[in-house]
């Protein structure tokens, strides 16, 4: 319960005091207008950082949504915006994956790429390898779809700048728990 | 049921009786079940509906203040005088976004209090209609929650769970925003209770383990001490008794933050007065070398901690509070204690008991009582008021004279302050006795807050001795509440300590920014007798030493209200000081003390 995990957090907070370390945070919040607003209102008011933020309702009745926040601080900023998060009247859930155990974070890409004969067939050849898929497709044009870690995709955009990359959208990461264990 | 007899009823499927109200009724028939006996607001076009259904009924008495700041701040002030909650209505635009500073006030100062506000009509919202802003957003990191009602079969339940939420767990401003529609329309009403909710789940029974470990380090202590703040005036009265309790059955030496002042007698020989900033010389000398820190209910505020990683360097840190966002915020703590502080310190006491077969060390608590009476030998809240009659009123003897005074007189007054010097003056030369009779503001530091503070606490207890101490320059943010005073014979006393500086800002100036006293004079300040008549209040003014007492003396003999303004010397500071940023143990002492300090 929560009163041995602050007695871990002084210790760990203790020992890595300046160190930046790397939070997912996956809310259950109310799926109500100005939830999302309050949360990236804490995050704005506290000077707290985000990384890539995603949310959509989850249950039958779309009374609930997920937030998922990449976000990164010293242990005791994490701590912080979990408690915070968790004071907000409307938010059921605060995990923060990362330390809760091992978990899947994917991110899905939409990339556009312009070019023509070498440069395309490159483009193709590299999505082909990357998995990615051709969802839309011109004389002069391509729409890759890709999913996959961030630093996937990271890789495969930086592939595609030089061989017409012009547009690019991303969702910001979805993630859940490995396991058996639900939030 | 006032309003309800004649309307229309029918039942719900589980056999309770359905009324049909207006929105409007049944917010004040909500309200009348909810135990709200007084409102404070301003009305105007988008809450004409409420103000025409308190018109028709007589269960609430609704008091009209001249701002909405002031009726936020008046509500504050009701709801901590008493332990209930507070209640404000103000319109839509202008009048929500003027309740803004007393929402943050209450916020930082974790006190009860639920706003209604007024919105344009459902159909007008976003159009930029008239007197439209977007309310729920501005106030939203301003409150601990709020909310539009947008669904009428919601009102009455929404209006529960705002007085839940502002009550329970760590208390706060709670901002309901109704649609002038929806105080229209036809909603029905049900008589039932809130007292839960399904995302909001406040913790108030503390870990067991918790508290054992704290009553562990407790009894190895050798140089403790008891850190109390606002959360145990929060708490109730429960918890004052109980911590009066807790630091006789320890022995231990105990002090206070600025919000937490009453909740230990300031009289007793175990209370060594506020730490922090303008904290005594022993209190904070104690927090500094002490081995065990007990915070309770406090929030290791800057103006408590000044320099962080210099805040109490060799103590285990044992904090409890109800919210558990303040462990680990700003200092890391050894035993976080989450719960009802009330709650915590009975358990405490139980465990102390328990444990009966470890005793405290009573040799080294010994020692450390033996050095905490040299440091409180310094006798650092010494000034020197010249007693020859013409010489100029020192602010420190105004406020010890007021306090004998009044203890003379065999009262104990309830008392607001603004915001300055003389907040600081009151918190070390007005000691109290009890908790809930000490209204300030505390966190956020709202200059204007006394004058409407003392309306809400007189209303609370009408035949009580309420005083707002006040500085001339604050007083004068909310002197318009003279007239509520006047319209409600309200018997404030309102205490202008009169330096014609902005005391605080000149201090600053005059010690960190070269003495260039940039803009911090009060110029053209109205004659405060003259203004008092001017409200058809009595004025009263004393300008030299050989009046104090006799100008006190007539207030206090005076049954209605009055406004007193006493010219004091105009460049007296405010000593202990820590200079902001600085650790507890460079704390400086004024001219009369700063050689005694050297010698000790």
């Amino acid at each position: 319960m929560d009163y041995i995990d602050k007695k871990t957090l002084q210790r760990s907070a203790q020992q890595e005091k300046d160190e930046f370390i790397k939070a997912i945070f996956s809310l259950i919040v109310e799926n109500e207008s100005g939830v999302l607003s309050r949360v990236i209102g804490l995050f704005a008011g506290r000077g707290y950082n985000i990384e890539s933020l995603t949310v959509a309702p989850v249950d039958d009745h779309g009374r609930k949504s997920r937030i998922n926040i990449l976000t990164s601080g010293t242990p005791m900023v994490i701590n912080q915006i979990k408690e915070q998060l968790n004071k907000q009247i409307p938010v059921y859930q605060v995990v923060n994956l990362c330390q809760q155990g091992p978990y899947v974070a994917r991110e899905l890409a939409l990339i556009k790429v312009v070019s023509k004969g070498s440069e395309r067939a490159e483009a193709l050849n590299l999505a082909d390898a990357f998995r990615a898929q051709v969802v839309d497709a011109s004389v002069d044009s391509l729409v890759f779809e890709l999913t996959g870690k961030t630093e996937k995709i990271d890789a495969f955009v930086d592939l595609l700048r030089p061989l017409g990359l012009v547009e690019l959208s991303r969702t910001g990461i979805a993630a859940i728990g490995r396991g058996c264990q639900t939030i | 049921m006032t309003n309800a007899e004649h309307k229309k009823s029918g039942s719900d499927e589980t056999g309770q009786t359905v009324h049909t109200m207006t929105g409007a009724e049944v917010l004040l028939q909500v309200l009348a079940d909810l135990g709200v006996e007084v409102i404070f607001g301003y009305p105007g076009g988008a809450v004409l509906p409420i103000y025409d259904a308190i018109f028709q009924q007589d269960k609430i008495r609704h008091i009209l203040t001249r701002h909405e700041q002031a009726a936020v701040h008046a509500a504050e002030a009701y709801a901590r005088s008493t332990g209930k909650i507070g209640v404000a209505l103000v319109t839509s635009g202008p009048g929500a976004t003027n309740t803004v500073t007393g929402l943050v006030d209450a916020l930082m100062d974790s006190i009860p209090i639920v706003c209604i506000s007024g919105q344009v009509f459902s159909s007008l919202i976003g159009n930029d209609a008239f007197q439209e802003a977007d309310t729920v957003g501005i106030t939203r990191a301003a409150t601990k929650f709020n909310y539009l009602v947008k669904d009428k079969e919601k009102l009455a339940d929404k209006i529960r769970e705002a007085f839940y939420i502002a009550g329970s767990g760590r208390p706060g401003p709670v901002l309901v925003d109704i649609p002038k529609d929806l105080q229209l329309a036809q909603v029905p009403y049900v008589k039932k209770e809130i007292k839960s909710h399904p995302s909001y789940k406040p913790v108030t029974e503390p870990h067991h383990q918790a508290i054992k470990d704290a009553v562990t380090a407790m009894k190895k202590a050798k140089r403790p001490i008891f850190y109390t703040g606002g959360g145990i005036i929060n708490a109730g009265p429960h918890a004052s008794e109980g911590l009066r309790k807790l630091v006789k059955l320890s022995g231990f030496p105990c002090t206070s933050t600025l919000m937490g002042l009453g909740a230990y007698p300031a009289s007793d020989k175990q209370f060594l007065g506020m730490l922090g900033m303008h904290g005594t010389y022993e209190a904070n000398l104690a927090t500094h070398g002490c081995d065990v820190l007990i915070a309770l209910g406090a929030r290791f505020d800057d103006r408590v901690t000044g320099s962080v990683k210099d805040f109490s360097p060799n103590a285990l840190k044992i904090h409890a509070d109800i919210d558990p966002s303040q462990i680990n915020k700003i200092v890391l703590v050894d035993i976080p204690v989450i719960g009802d502080v009330a709650r915590i310190i009975e358990l405490m006491i139980q465990e102390w008991e328990a444990q009966s077969d470890h005793s405290v060390d009573q040799e080294a608590l010994k020692n450390w009582w033996e050095q905490i009476e040299k440091w409180r030998a310094v006798d650092c809240l010494k000034y020197q008021q010249d007693t020859k009659a013409g010489e100029v009123i020192k602010p420190q003897h105004a406020i010890r004279r007021l306090s004998e005074l009044v203890k003379e007189k065999s009262k104990e007054a309830y008392v607001s302050t603004e915001v300055g010097q003389h907040q600081m003056w009151t918190a070390q030369y007005f000691p109290f006795e009890s908790p809930n009779h000490f209204m300030t503001s505390g966190g956020l530091g709202t200059m204007g807050y006394g004058l409407p503070a003392a309306v809400g606490i007189q209303v609370a207890h009408p035949d009580a001795l309420v005083i707002d101490i006040a500085g001339e320059a604050s007083t004068m943010m909310n002197i318009q509440e003279l007239a509520t005073i006047k319209q409600y014979r309200l018997p404030v006393k309102i205490f202008i300590l009169n330096n014609r500086y902005m005391g605080m800002v000149r201090q600053w100036q005059e010690l960190i920014h070269g003495g260039r006293y940039s803009e911090s004079y009060s110029e053209s300040l109205p004659d405060f007798v003259k203004l008092a008549e001017s409200f058809g209040l009595k004025g009263m003014r004393a300008r030299t030493i050989d009046e104090l007492d006799t100008m006190i003396n007539a207030m206090l003999d005076e049954p209605g209200p009055v406004v007193m303004e006493i010219q004091v010397e105009r460049e007296e500071n405010c000593f202990p000081m820590i200079p902001a940023g600085a650790p507890h143990n460079q704390i400086l002492l004024g001219p009369v003390k700063e050689k005694t300090k050297t010698a000790s």
